[in-house]
């Protein structure tokens, strides 16, 4: 099914085994350490793959009419990677959750307490479900708007099996205690050597799928998957620079001390979020949007200024997380005045996609498909301009430290986040399977449903715990004592955390529901068998249509 | 007519990412650069002292548990703070952590100058199980931290390790290592004596989690606990602290 060439298939096992004997070379200088545990998960990794490849190797050679068809098969397996992830990181964050409210859930074991199941959950979430996402829709995106076939068939399988490896030793790190503790990004030092190398070969691929484009013009999808790829390179390397114990050891220090680490860390991690969880997903939105609402964009002029805006004044944000600490004050005002401005590029981003949609409203009626991408586009709006907010010093003052920013944190990932992928998955599925429609209209319509429940539920709770909590941390009785022990303000805290469980819950059988309206779409046998130059390249546009896109 | 422009840089994917680099270059050069002209950014504090093995060691255990998810180690200049936790965190508290743990959300207090603040005992009561102390909080409990052995043999390299990033650790700090954070556990055995000597006469020596015939993990943990906002008196020395500071002997 992988239609690999022989020399493809001699490549992928030449490489399997560099990859088996690595891990046998982890395992055995790392047996007394947990980095042995991670070597033998390599070892049985690349094993697995390696009798997935020789199972199909002597096969017939693939016929050469392949080669005017797109490479969809890494998009199929990337479908059901992104939705393994999603109900994986999901039920970590559930259960994260519960554990904060009823905190013996982690039934007295080290591997699951609750700060060692909270990275499993952002990793999952962020990386797992996020970036699987991103690569699976970014290889379908860049074939449809350049008309190209995707430049080799091997790279895109090193791409998304390479990125879930160091997902699965990330994560599972984490239970075993191997951090870095750096937010989003705790993995240890060897896993993020491979990431790079991953990371450049996705580069590689993705430039040279475009290099092959038959339209003249880099469609804006494009822009934003390649600031995506590349600014999260340059993040991810400063930040994890990092000298270990030994090679033998999982442990690393970073390079950077204090201060200097604290804004490294967050200007990576602020940006993690422009460039993994804004600009990525932005790319979806700008390709499934017009497809799925058979509109072309509102506005070219829009997109170019909200792409550069993003792209320049996000980088400037990251202080905004260190308000009123021990950074200098001038660093401070600048994250604050650049995270206001980001504003303006954010809300022309959210209403180039509303506008998009005026005339087709009664679309958005009967379709949930469309809805879940309205609704993204909506919570876009909504988090972005709550972030600019948040990041006034006086309103951080209140903020900071609080739910308030978890609140914010999942607005963005399941209003936007979570609601875009889906929207687009919806719309990918039947295109990808060559089905006339999913499975059942029923069942988006009811995972919608949970979605946006879960998600109001998630964030109005987060929103009064974190508010109530940072008004008690300040509260003053008139002889000027602090009225409140910091117990006080957990207690009030028990009633939100039981409803925000019970919010991630609904929108974690969301998840559940989508995953078996796929395996169900994908299963029925294609009703209509469509016919084969449908496929070729030419009829697949982001917008067919007579009007010229603005952006082509 | 800068759409025209941009039409033209949409139809070379090179230019464009060049153009991408450039774009989201300067913000983070204009404000990490400057952090390093050390001298401005973190203050002087000649009496600081770096951790001991053992603290370290405890550090470590801290960062692998992932405390930092829920415990903030940064109070922030707002005198609600100030009076809650003690005088506000200075750059220089920080100067030798790799990597910094000031955290991000408060699920439980502050710890930055927990140091000094409860017993050894009760800490070691409160990690083995919080409800035993303080009956409505949610922190998990980590019994198996004082059944656990320290891996005493891998504190040389970790202090090398250290070294590397620019801690400056000397040639007998990491030598004797892992002598020291036995020593530091177990009062009064011959090894005690060296980790004053090297760390200074305010280092803490104790048998943290009341046992002395080993040194486990929950010894590590604890001696980092106690030492956090001891290392250096800068912050009850700041001139620029506000007049309600509280007394630090109190
Ligand atoms: C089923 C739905 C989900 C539930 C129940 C859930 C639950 C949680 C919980 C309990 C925390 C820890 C909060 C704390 O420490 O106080 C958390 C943190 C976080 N979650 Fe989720 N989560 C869900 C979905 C997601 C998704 C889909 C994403 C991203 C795409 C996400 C991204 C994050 C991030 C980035 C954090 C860290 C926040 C911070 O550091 O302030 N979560 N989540
Ligand atoms: C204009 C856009 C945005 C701005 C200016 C902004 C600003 C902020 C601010 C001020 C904080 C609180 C920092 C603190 O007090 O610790 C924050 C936290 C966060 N925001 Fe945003 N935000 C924006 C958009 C988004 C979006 C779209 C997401 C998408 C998922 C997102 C995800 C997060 C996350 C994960 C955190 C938590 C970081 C942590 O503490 O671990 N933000 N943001």
């Amino acid at each position: 099914m992988m239609q690999l060439t022989t020399g493809e298939r001699q490549l992928g096992a030449i490489v399997l085994i560099a990859l088996a004997i690595l891990g046998i070379a982890m395992a055995a200088a790392g047996r007394t350490d947990v980095l042995g545990i991670h070597g033998a998960m390599v070892l049985l990794y690349s094993l697995a793959l390696l009798f997935l490849l020789f199972s199909s190797a002597f096969g017939p050679e693939p016929s050469p009419a392949r080669l005017t068809r797109y490479y969809d098969d890494p998009i199929k397996v990337g479908v059901g990677l992104t939705l393994f992830w999603a109900i994986f990181g999901m039920f970590i964050g559930v259960w994260a959750a519960a554990q904060l409210a009823w905190p013996i859930l982690n039934f007295d074991t080290s591997w699951a307490s609750f700060g060692r199941i909270r990275p499993a959950h952002t990793s999952g979430v962020i990386f797992g479900f996020g970036g699987n996402a991103l690569i699976t829709t970014s290889f379908h995106v860049v074939q449809r708007t350049s008309r190209a076939r995707l430049a080799d068939q091997f790279s895109p399988w090193f791409v998304l099996f390479g990125f879930n490896l160091f997902c699965l030793i990330a994560v599972s790190g984490y239970f075993l205690g191997v951090t870095q503790s750096k937010e989003y990004a705790e993995a240890e030092w060897y896993a993020d050597i491979w990431l790079v190398i991953v990371w450049v070969t996705y580069f590689v691929l993705y430039v040279r799928t475009l290099a092959l484009r038959k339209e003249p013009h880099i469609y804006v999808a494009n822009w934003y998957y390649m600031a995506f790829i590349i600014v999260v390179a340059i993040l991810h390397i400063v930040n994890n620079l990092a000298v270990p114990l030994s090679f033998a050891h999982a442990k690393s220090y970073t390079i950077w001390a204090g201060v200097q680490d604290s804004m490294v860390q967050w200007w990576y991690g602020h940006n993690a979020v422009a460039f993994f969880l804004t600009a990525g997903f932005l790319a979806m939105l700008y390709y499934y949007l017009p497809k799925r609402a058979e509109r072309p964009i509102f506005s070219y002029r829009l997109s170019i200024l909200s792409f550069w805006g993003i792209t320049f004044f996000y980088m400037w944000a990251g202080s905004h997380h260190l308000h009123y600490t021990a950074l200098p004050h001038w660093v401070q005002n600048l994250g604050m005045t650049f995270s206001v401005m980001l504003l303006v590029p954010s809300w022309a981003s959210a209403g180039n996609a509303l506008l998009t949609l005026n005339g087709a409203w009664h679309k958005v009626r009967d379709d949930a498909t469309l809805r879940f991408i309205m609704m993204a586009a909506f919570f876009y709006g909504l988090s972005t301009f709550e972030g600019s907010f948040l990041a006034i010093r006086p309103v951080n003052s209140l903020s900071h430290y609080t739910d308030w920013t978890v609140g914010h944190v999942h607005a963005g990932a399941l209003g936007w986040v979570a609601m875009i992928t889906f929207g687009s998955l919806y719309t990918l599925v039947p295109a990808i399977w060559k089905r006339e429609r999913m499975y059942s209209a029923a069942l988006v319509e009811v995972h919608f449903w949970l979605a946006l429940v879960g998600t109001l539920i998630y964030v109005f709770a987060m929103w009064n715990s974190g508010i109530i909590q940072g008004l008690m941390w300040r509260t003053y009785s008139p002889d000027n004592t602090l009225v409140y022990s910091f117990l006080d303000t957990l207690l009030a805290m028990y009633p939100y955390y039981i409803a925000r469980a019970f919010g991630g819950l609904l929108f974690l059988i969301g998840a559940i529901v989508a995953a078996y309206n796929i395996w169900m779409t994908v299963r029925a046998p294609s009703a209509a068998q469509l016919p084969l130059d449908e496929d070729l390249p030419a009829s697949d546009r982001p917008l067919d249509g007579a009007a010229p896109t603005p952006a082509e | 007519m800068p759409e025209v422009m941009h039409r033209k840089l949409e139809r070379t994917a090179t230019g464009f990412m060049l153009a991408i680099i450039a774009a989201a270059s300067v913000g983070g050069i204009v404000e990490i650069a400057p952090l390093f002209t050390i001298d401005d950014t973190v203050e002087a504090a000649p009496d600081m002292r770096l951790y001991t093995p053992l603290e370290l060691a405890g550090r470590d255990i801290y960062v692998r548990e992932g405390c930092y998810a829920c415990h903030s180690q940064m109070i922030r200049t707002l005198r609600d703070e100030v009076e809650r936790y003690g005088p506000y965190s200075l750059a220089v508290e920080s100067q030798y952590d790799h990597p910094m743990l000031w955290g991000s959300k408060r699920t439980g207090p502050d710890l930055a100058r927990i140091g000094g603040k409860y017993s050894d005992f009760w800490h070691v009561n409160h990690l083995n199980n919080p409800r035993d102390v303080v009956p409505e909080s949610n922190m998990p409990s980590y019994r198996w931290l004082g059944t656990t052995p320290l891996k005493l043999s891998d504190l040389p390299l970790a202090l090398r390790a250290q070294r590397a990033v620019g801690v400056p650790y000397t040639d007998a700090m990491i030598e004797n290592a892992a002598r020291d954070a036995y020593g530091q556990a177990v009062p009064d055995s011959e090894q005690s004596s060296g980790v004053t000597e090297r760390y200074g006469e305010a280092t803490q020596i104790s048998a943290f989690d009341g046992v002395t015939t080993n040194v486990t993990e929950m010894d590590a943990l604890v001696a980092y606990l106690q030492v956090l906002g001891q290392l250096t008196r800068a912050a009850y020395e700041n001139p620029a602290a506000p007049q309600q500071m509280p007394d630090p002997d109190d």
